[in-house]
């Protein structure tokens, strides 16, 4: 499994097809479908775990270093 | 903006990809990315060669040489690069009916011939392309829009097909079980000779709704709770393993590969290595 | 580039051999830099497979016998997008077979020589017996519309010399060619000369270096009509496909996108006709009747015009080598010359359609054929011209 330390969860909804793989099979209930788009629920509960995104088969959703992680994970990849 | 593997392996610009929400390929596709990626092969040595069908779409994503050939003819265009420039790493891409129903002869033959190329079969048990006619991978007794009273075809094992026909490394993965899938890639590309590795999608539009199977997470699902390791499988009876899918590596030995076979040939005839 | 030799050393003495046509084709692409060959053996084409295979190890180059045809033009093209001028050959039933990805080449613009030794259709036919009934399976065998050139031999001499040219034709506009032999040309022996390789002009696919243009193997180079294509393998990464592409070769639907790419690979061959056609002219300047024949069948047309002559009729003949495109602009002046054209072929009038569609009523259009797996001979056709002429 890949390392944790430092990262944070990412997500881009434009590719987002809404199919609900990483909603289901997140371990800890951290995302949810909004308008069937990929929506981070729960940031504080993310164990950057890794399962949604290797499972995302339109690769709107994976972990990468936040320059600045605070800890959690937190919304918007994109807007970055 | 994506992942740094996508980044690195995908062509951004062509994404989001057309295949449907749910669809186990956008899974399977990274995994062959993220396989070369383990094996840090330099790209410029890699090429995609595909057939025709929603697999094969995979070739027009993947940033490297990339070849997307006619209908089952990938393995075929594909031997042809290779005698080319053996130093090159071919993947061949391909569907359950491009690689095992208009391609199988080109499947069986590269295998007998043990030429260095690795052949991943998205299975998904239908052509999708075409909107959902049986396959020769759909189980016996499966709908389809060309079987509306069920299936009377028996299915390929694939893997086996191969094996039988001389390909010296198979394997299944699925597109639930990544990390194991990843791994099974990665040791054919790493393979000297013919190598497949069948894996297992997901279709929920079209053969997970014509048979009842849910959507795609019903059906990921579904693999997670009836894929059985191959070491576990073996144990098993035929009866305990009706109805599951075996993954893991499934077949594995040496043999003399065609490439290498040749170079000896223009040895012996005073040529001059192209 | 029509002169495949280098105009100055004619003259030369060269290696003389005494070759079928067959085996002749073998050292034209040979001397072209033919390095890859796929095949699967069928009559009367097989003794180029043998050849290739006997011989392309010699020079380093490789041979494969595929699994079947299909499998043989698909590995023609795999090698040649490495960067390896790749041939096959075959004969009728084998030429249909391959035809789906002769269209690929012709779309996404690979360069490959394929030989069709005719033999006596339809289905498996008259498998030893010569014919041309393949010369319109040589335009639209493949579906859609694409370019073609296509070049028919009439000697064992001009099979080994077309055999180069047709590599330079491929090479330069980036096209399938069809080398269209028949079974006369291919299993005859003559005595020919063999060139030296200083002597052989050769044209190689013009490439581009810059990876940000070779990432654009669709797009044109200013002052250029073809496009240039990198090989796989040099770090370019780029898409080829047999869907209707854009400059990248990426798929597209754009109705504005598909009608420029498909109009400029029509075009490509139509605005070069000055380079790619081919045809000679025989005794023509007075005559009266024009007999049009091409491949092996042209030897009996000329034995025809020469006893006709002697039998003081006015007539010549025409022979076009480049089959495809059609030499319409010279056969269209002799139109308005001669009172009769007699087209000579093997097989029902396939070549006179486009001799009638030129002539448009100018002149007479007869036509003399057969398909019972024999050749015509001199004395038929020369009937054929006694009887327009009377």
């Amino acid at each position: 499994m890949m390392e944790r330390e430092g990262k944070r969860v990412f997500t881009n909804a434009r590719w987002c097809k809404g199919c609900g793989i990483c909603v289901a099979f997140c371990p800890q209930g951290v995302l949810g479908l909004v308008k069937q788009k990929i929506r981070i629920l729960e940031p504080e509960k993310c164990t950057r775990c890794g399962l949604c995104e290797m499972r995302c088969p339109d690769y709107a959703i994976w972990l990468d270093v936040d320059e600045e992680w605070s800890g959690a994970a937190t919304e918007g990849g994109a807007a970055k | 903006m994506a992942s740094r593997l996508i980044e690195t392996y995908m062509r951004e610009e062509r994404l989001p990809h057309i295949w449907c929400a749910g669809c186990g390929h956008g899974i399977l596709m990274r995994d062959v990315a993220l396989a070369i990626d383990d094996l840090k092969l330099d790209k410029k040595d890699v090429v995609i060669v595909s057939g025709i069908g929603c697999s094969s779409r995979a070739a027009g994503y993947m940033n490297f040489d990339t070849l997307h050939t006619t209908h089952g003819r990938a393995i075929a265009f594909a031997t042809g690069i290779k005698m080319a420039k053996p130093h090159l790493k071919i993947v061949v891409i391909t569907g359950d009916g491009d690689a095992t129903a208009i391609g199988g002869n080109h499947l069986i033959h590269a295998a007998r011939r043990n030429i260095d190329m690795t052949v991943v079969v998205f299975n998904n048990n239908i052509y999708g392309m075409t909107g959902g006619q049986f396959s020769p991978t759909t189980p016996t007794g499966d709908f389809a829009t060309t079987a509306p009273y069920g299936s009377i075809d028996p299915d390929f094992d694939i893997p086996r097909l191969a094996e039988a026909a001389g390909a010296t490394y198979t394997a299944r993965g699925t597109a639930y079980h990544v990390p194991q899938t990843v791994k099974l890639i990665e040791n054919a590309i790493a393979h000297e000779g013919f190598s497949l590795v069948e894996c297992v999608s997901v279709c929920p539009t079209y053969y997970g709704r014509k048979n009842k199977k849910g959507d795609a997470v019903e059906m990921l699902k579904w693999q997670r709770d009836n894929a059985v390791p191959v070491s576990k499988a073996r144990s098993m009876s035929a009866e305990e393993l009706k109805g599951k899918i075996v993954y893991g590596e499934l077949s594995r030995c040496e043999r003399p590969e065609y490439t290498k076979e040749y170079d000896k040939i223009i040895a012996a005839a005073g040529g001059a290595k192209a | 580039m029509t002169q495949v030799m280098q105009e100055a050393k004619t003259a030369r003495k060269h290696r003389r051999a005494l070759l079928q046509g067959n085996e002749a084709v073998v050292e034209g692409a040979l001397a072209a830099g033919m390095r890859f060959f796929a095949g699967y053996p069928i009559t009367p084409s097989t003794e180029i497979a043998e050849g290739c295979a006997l011989k392309l190890p010699r020079v380093g180059g490789k041979f494969i016998q595929m699994e079947d045809e299909l499998a043989s033009m698909a590995a023609v093209i795999g090698a040649s997008v490495a960067g390896v001028k790749s041939m096959t050959a075959t004969s009728g039933p084998g030429f249909s077979l391959k035809q789906e990805n002769i269209g690929f080449a012709a779309l996404a613009e690979i360069p490959c020589v394929v030989v069709d030794v005719q033999r006596s259709g339809p289905s498996t036919g008259l498998p030893t017996s010569p014919s041309q009934g393949d010369y319109m399976q040589a335009r639209w065998g493949t579906h859609g519309d694409h370019p073609v050139i296509a070049v028919s031999p009439w000697s064992v001499q001009e099979a080994y010399s077309e055999t180069i040219r047709c590599f330079n034709l491929a090479e330069e506009y980036r096209v399938p060619v069809i080398l269209l032999m028949d079974e006369i040309v291919g299993h005859m022996r003559e005595g020919i000369e063999l060139f030296e390789p200083e002597e052989i002009k050769l044209f190689d696919r013009l490439t581009k270096a810059d990876p940000e243009q070779a990432s654009m193997p669709y797009d044109i180079v200013p002052r250029e009509q073809v496009p240039r294509i990198t090989p796989f393998g040099e770090g370019v990464f780029y898409n080829i496909t047999g869907l209707i592409h854009d400059n990248w070769g990426f798929p597209t639907n754009s109705p504005v996108k598909a009608n420029r790419q498909c109009t400029r690979i029509m075009k490509k061959v139509e605005n070069n006709l000055g380079d790619i056609e081919k045809y000679e002219s025989y005794r023509l300047d007075d005559a009266q009747v024009c007999v049009v024949s091409f491949g092996g069948t042209a030897r009996s047309a000329r034995a025809a015009v020469d006893a006709a002559r002697l039998d003081e009729f006015r007539v010549g003949m025409f022979r076009p080598v480049t089959v495809w495109p059609f030499p319409e602009e010279a056969l269209a002046k002799i139109c308005d010359q001669v009172e009769h054209i007699v087209v000579a072929e093997l097989n029902y009038g396939q070549m006179k359609l486009e001799v009638e569609r030129v002539a448009a009523g100018r002149c007479e259009v007869h036509h003399i054929g057969k398909v019972n797996g024999t050749i015509l001979k001199p004395g038929e056709i020369y009937k054929k011209i006694r009887e327009v002429a009377r």
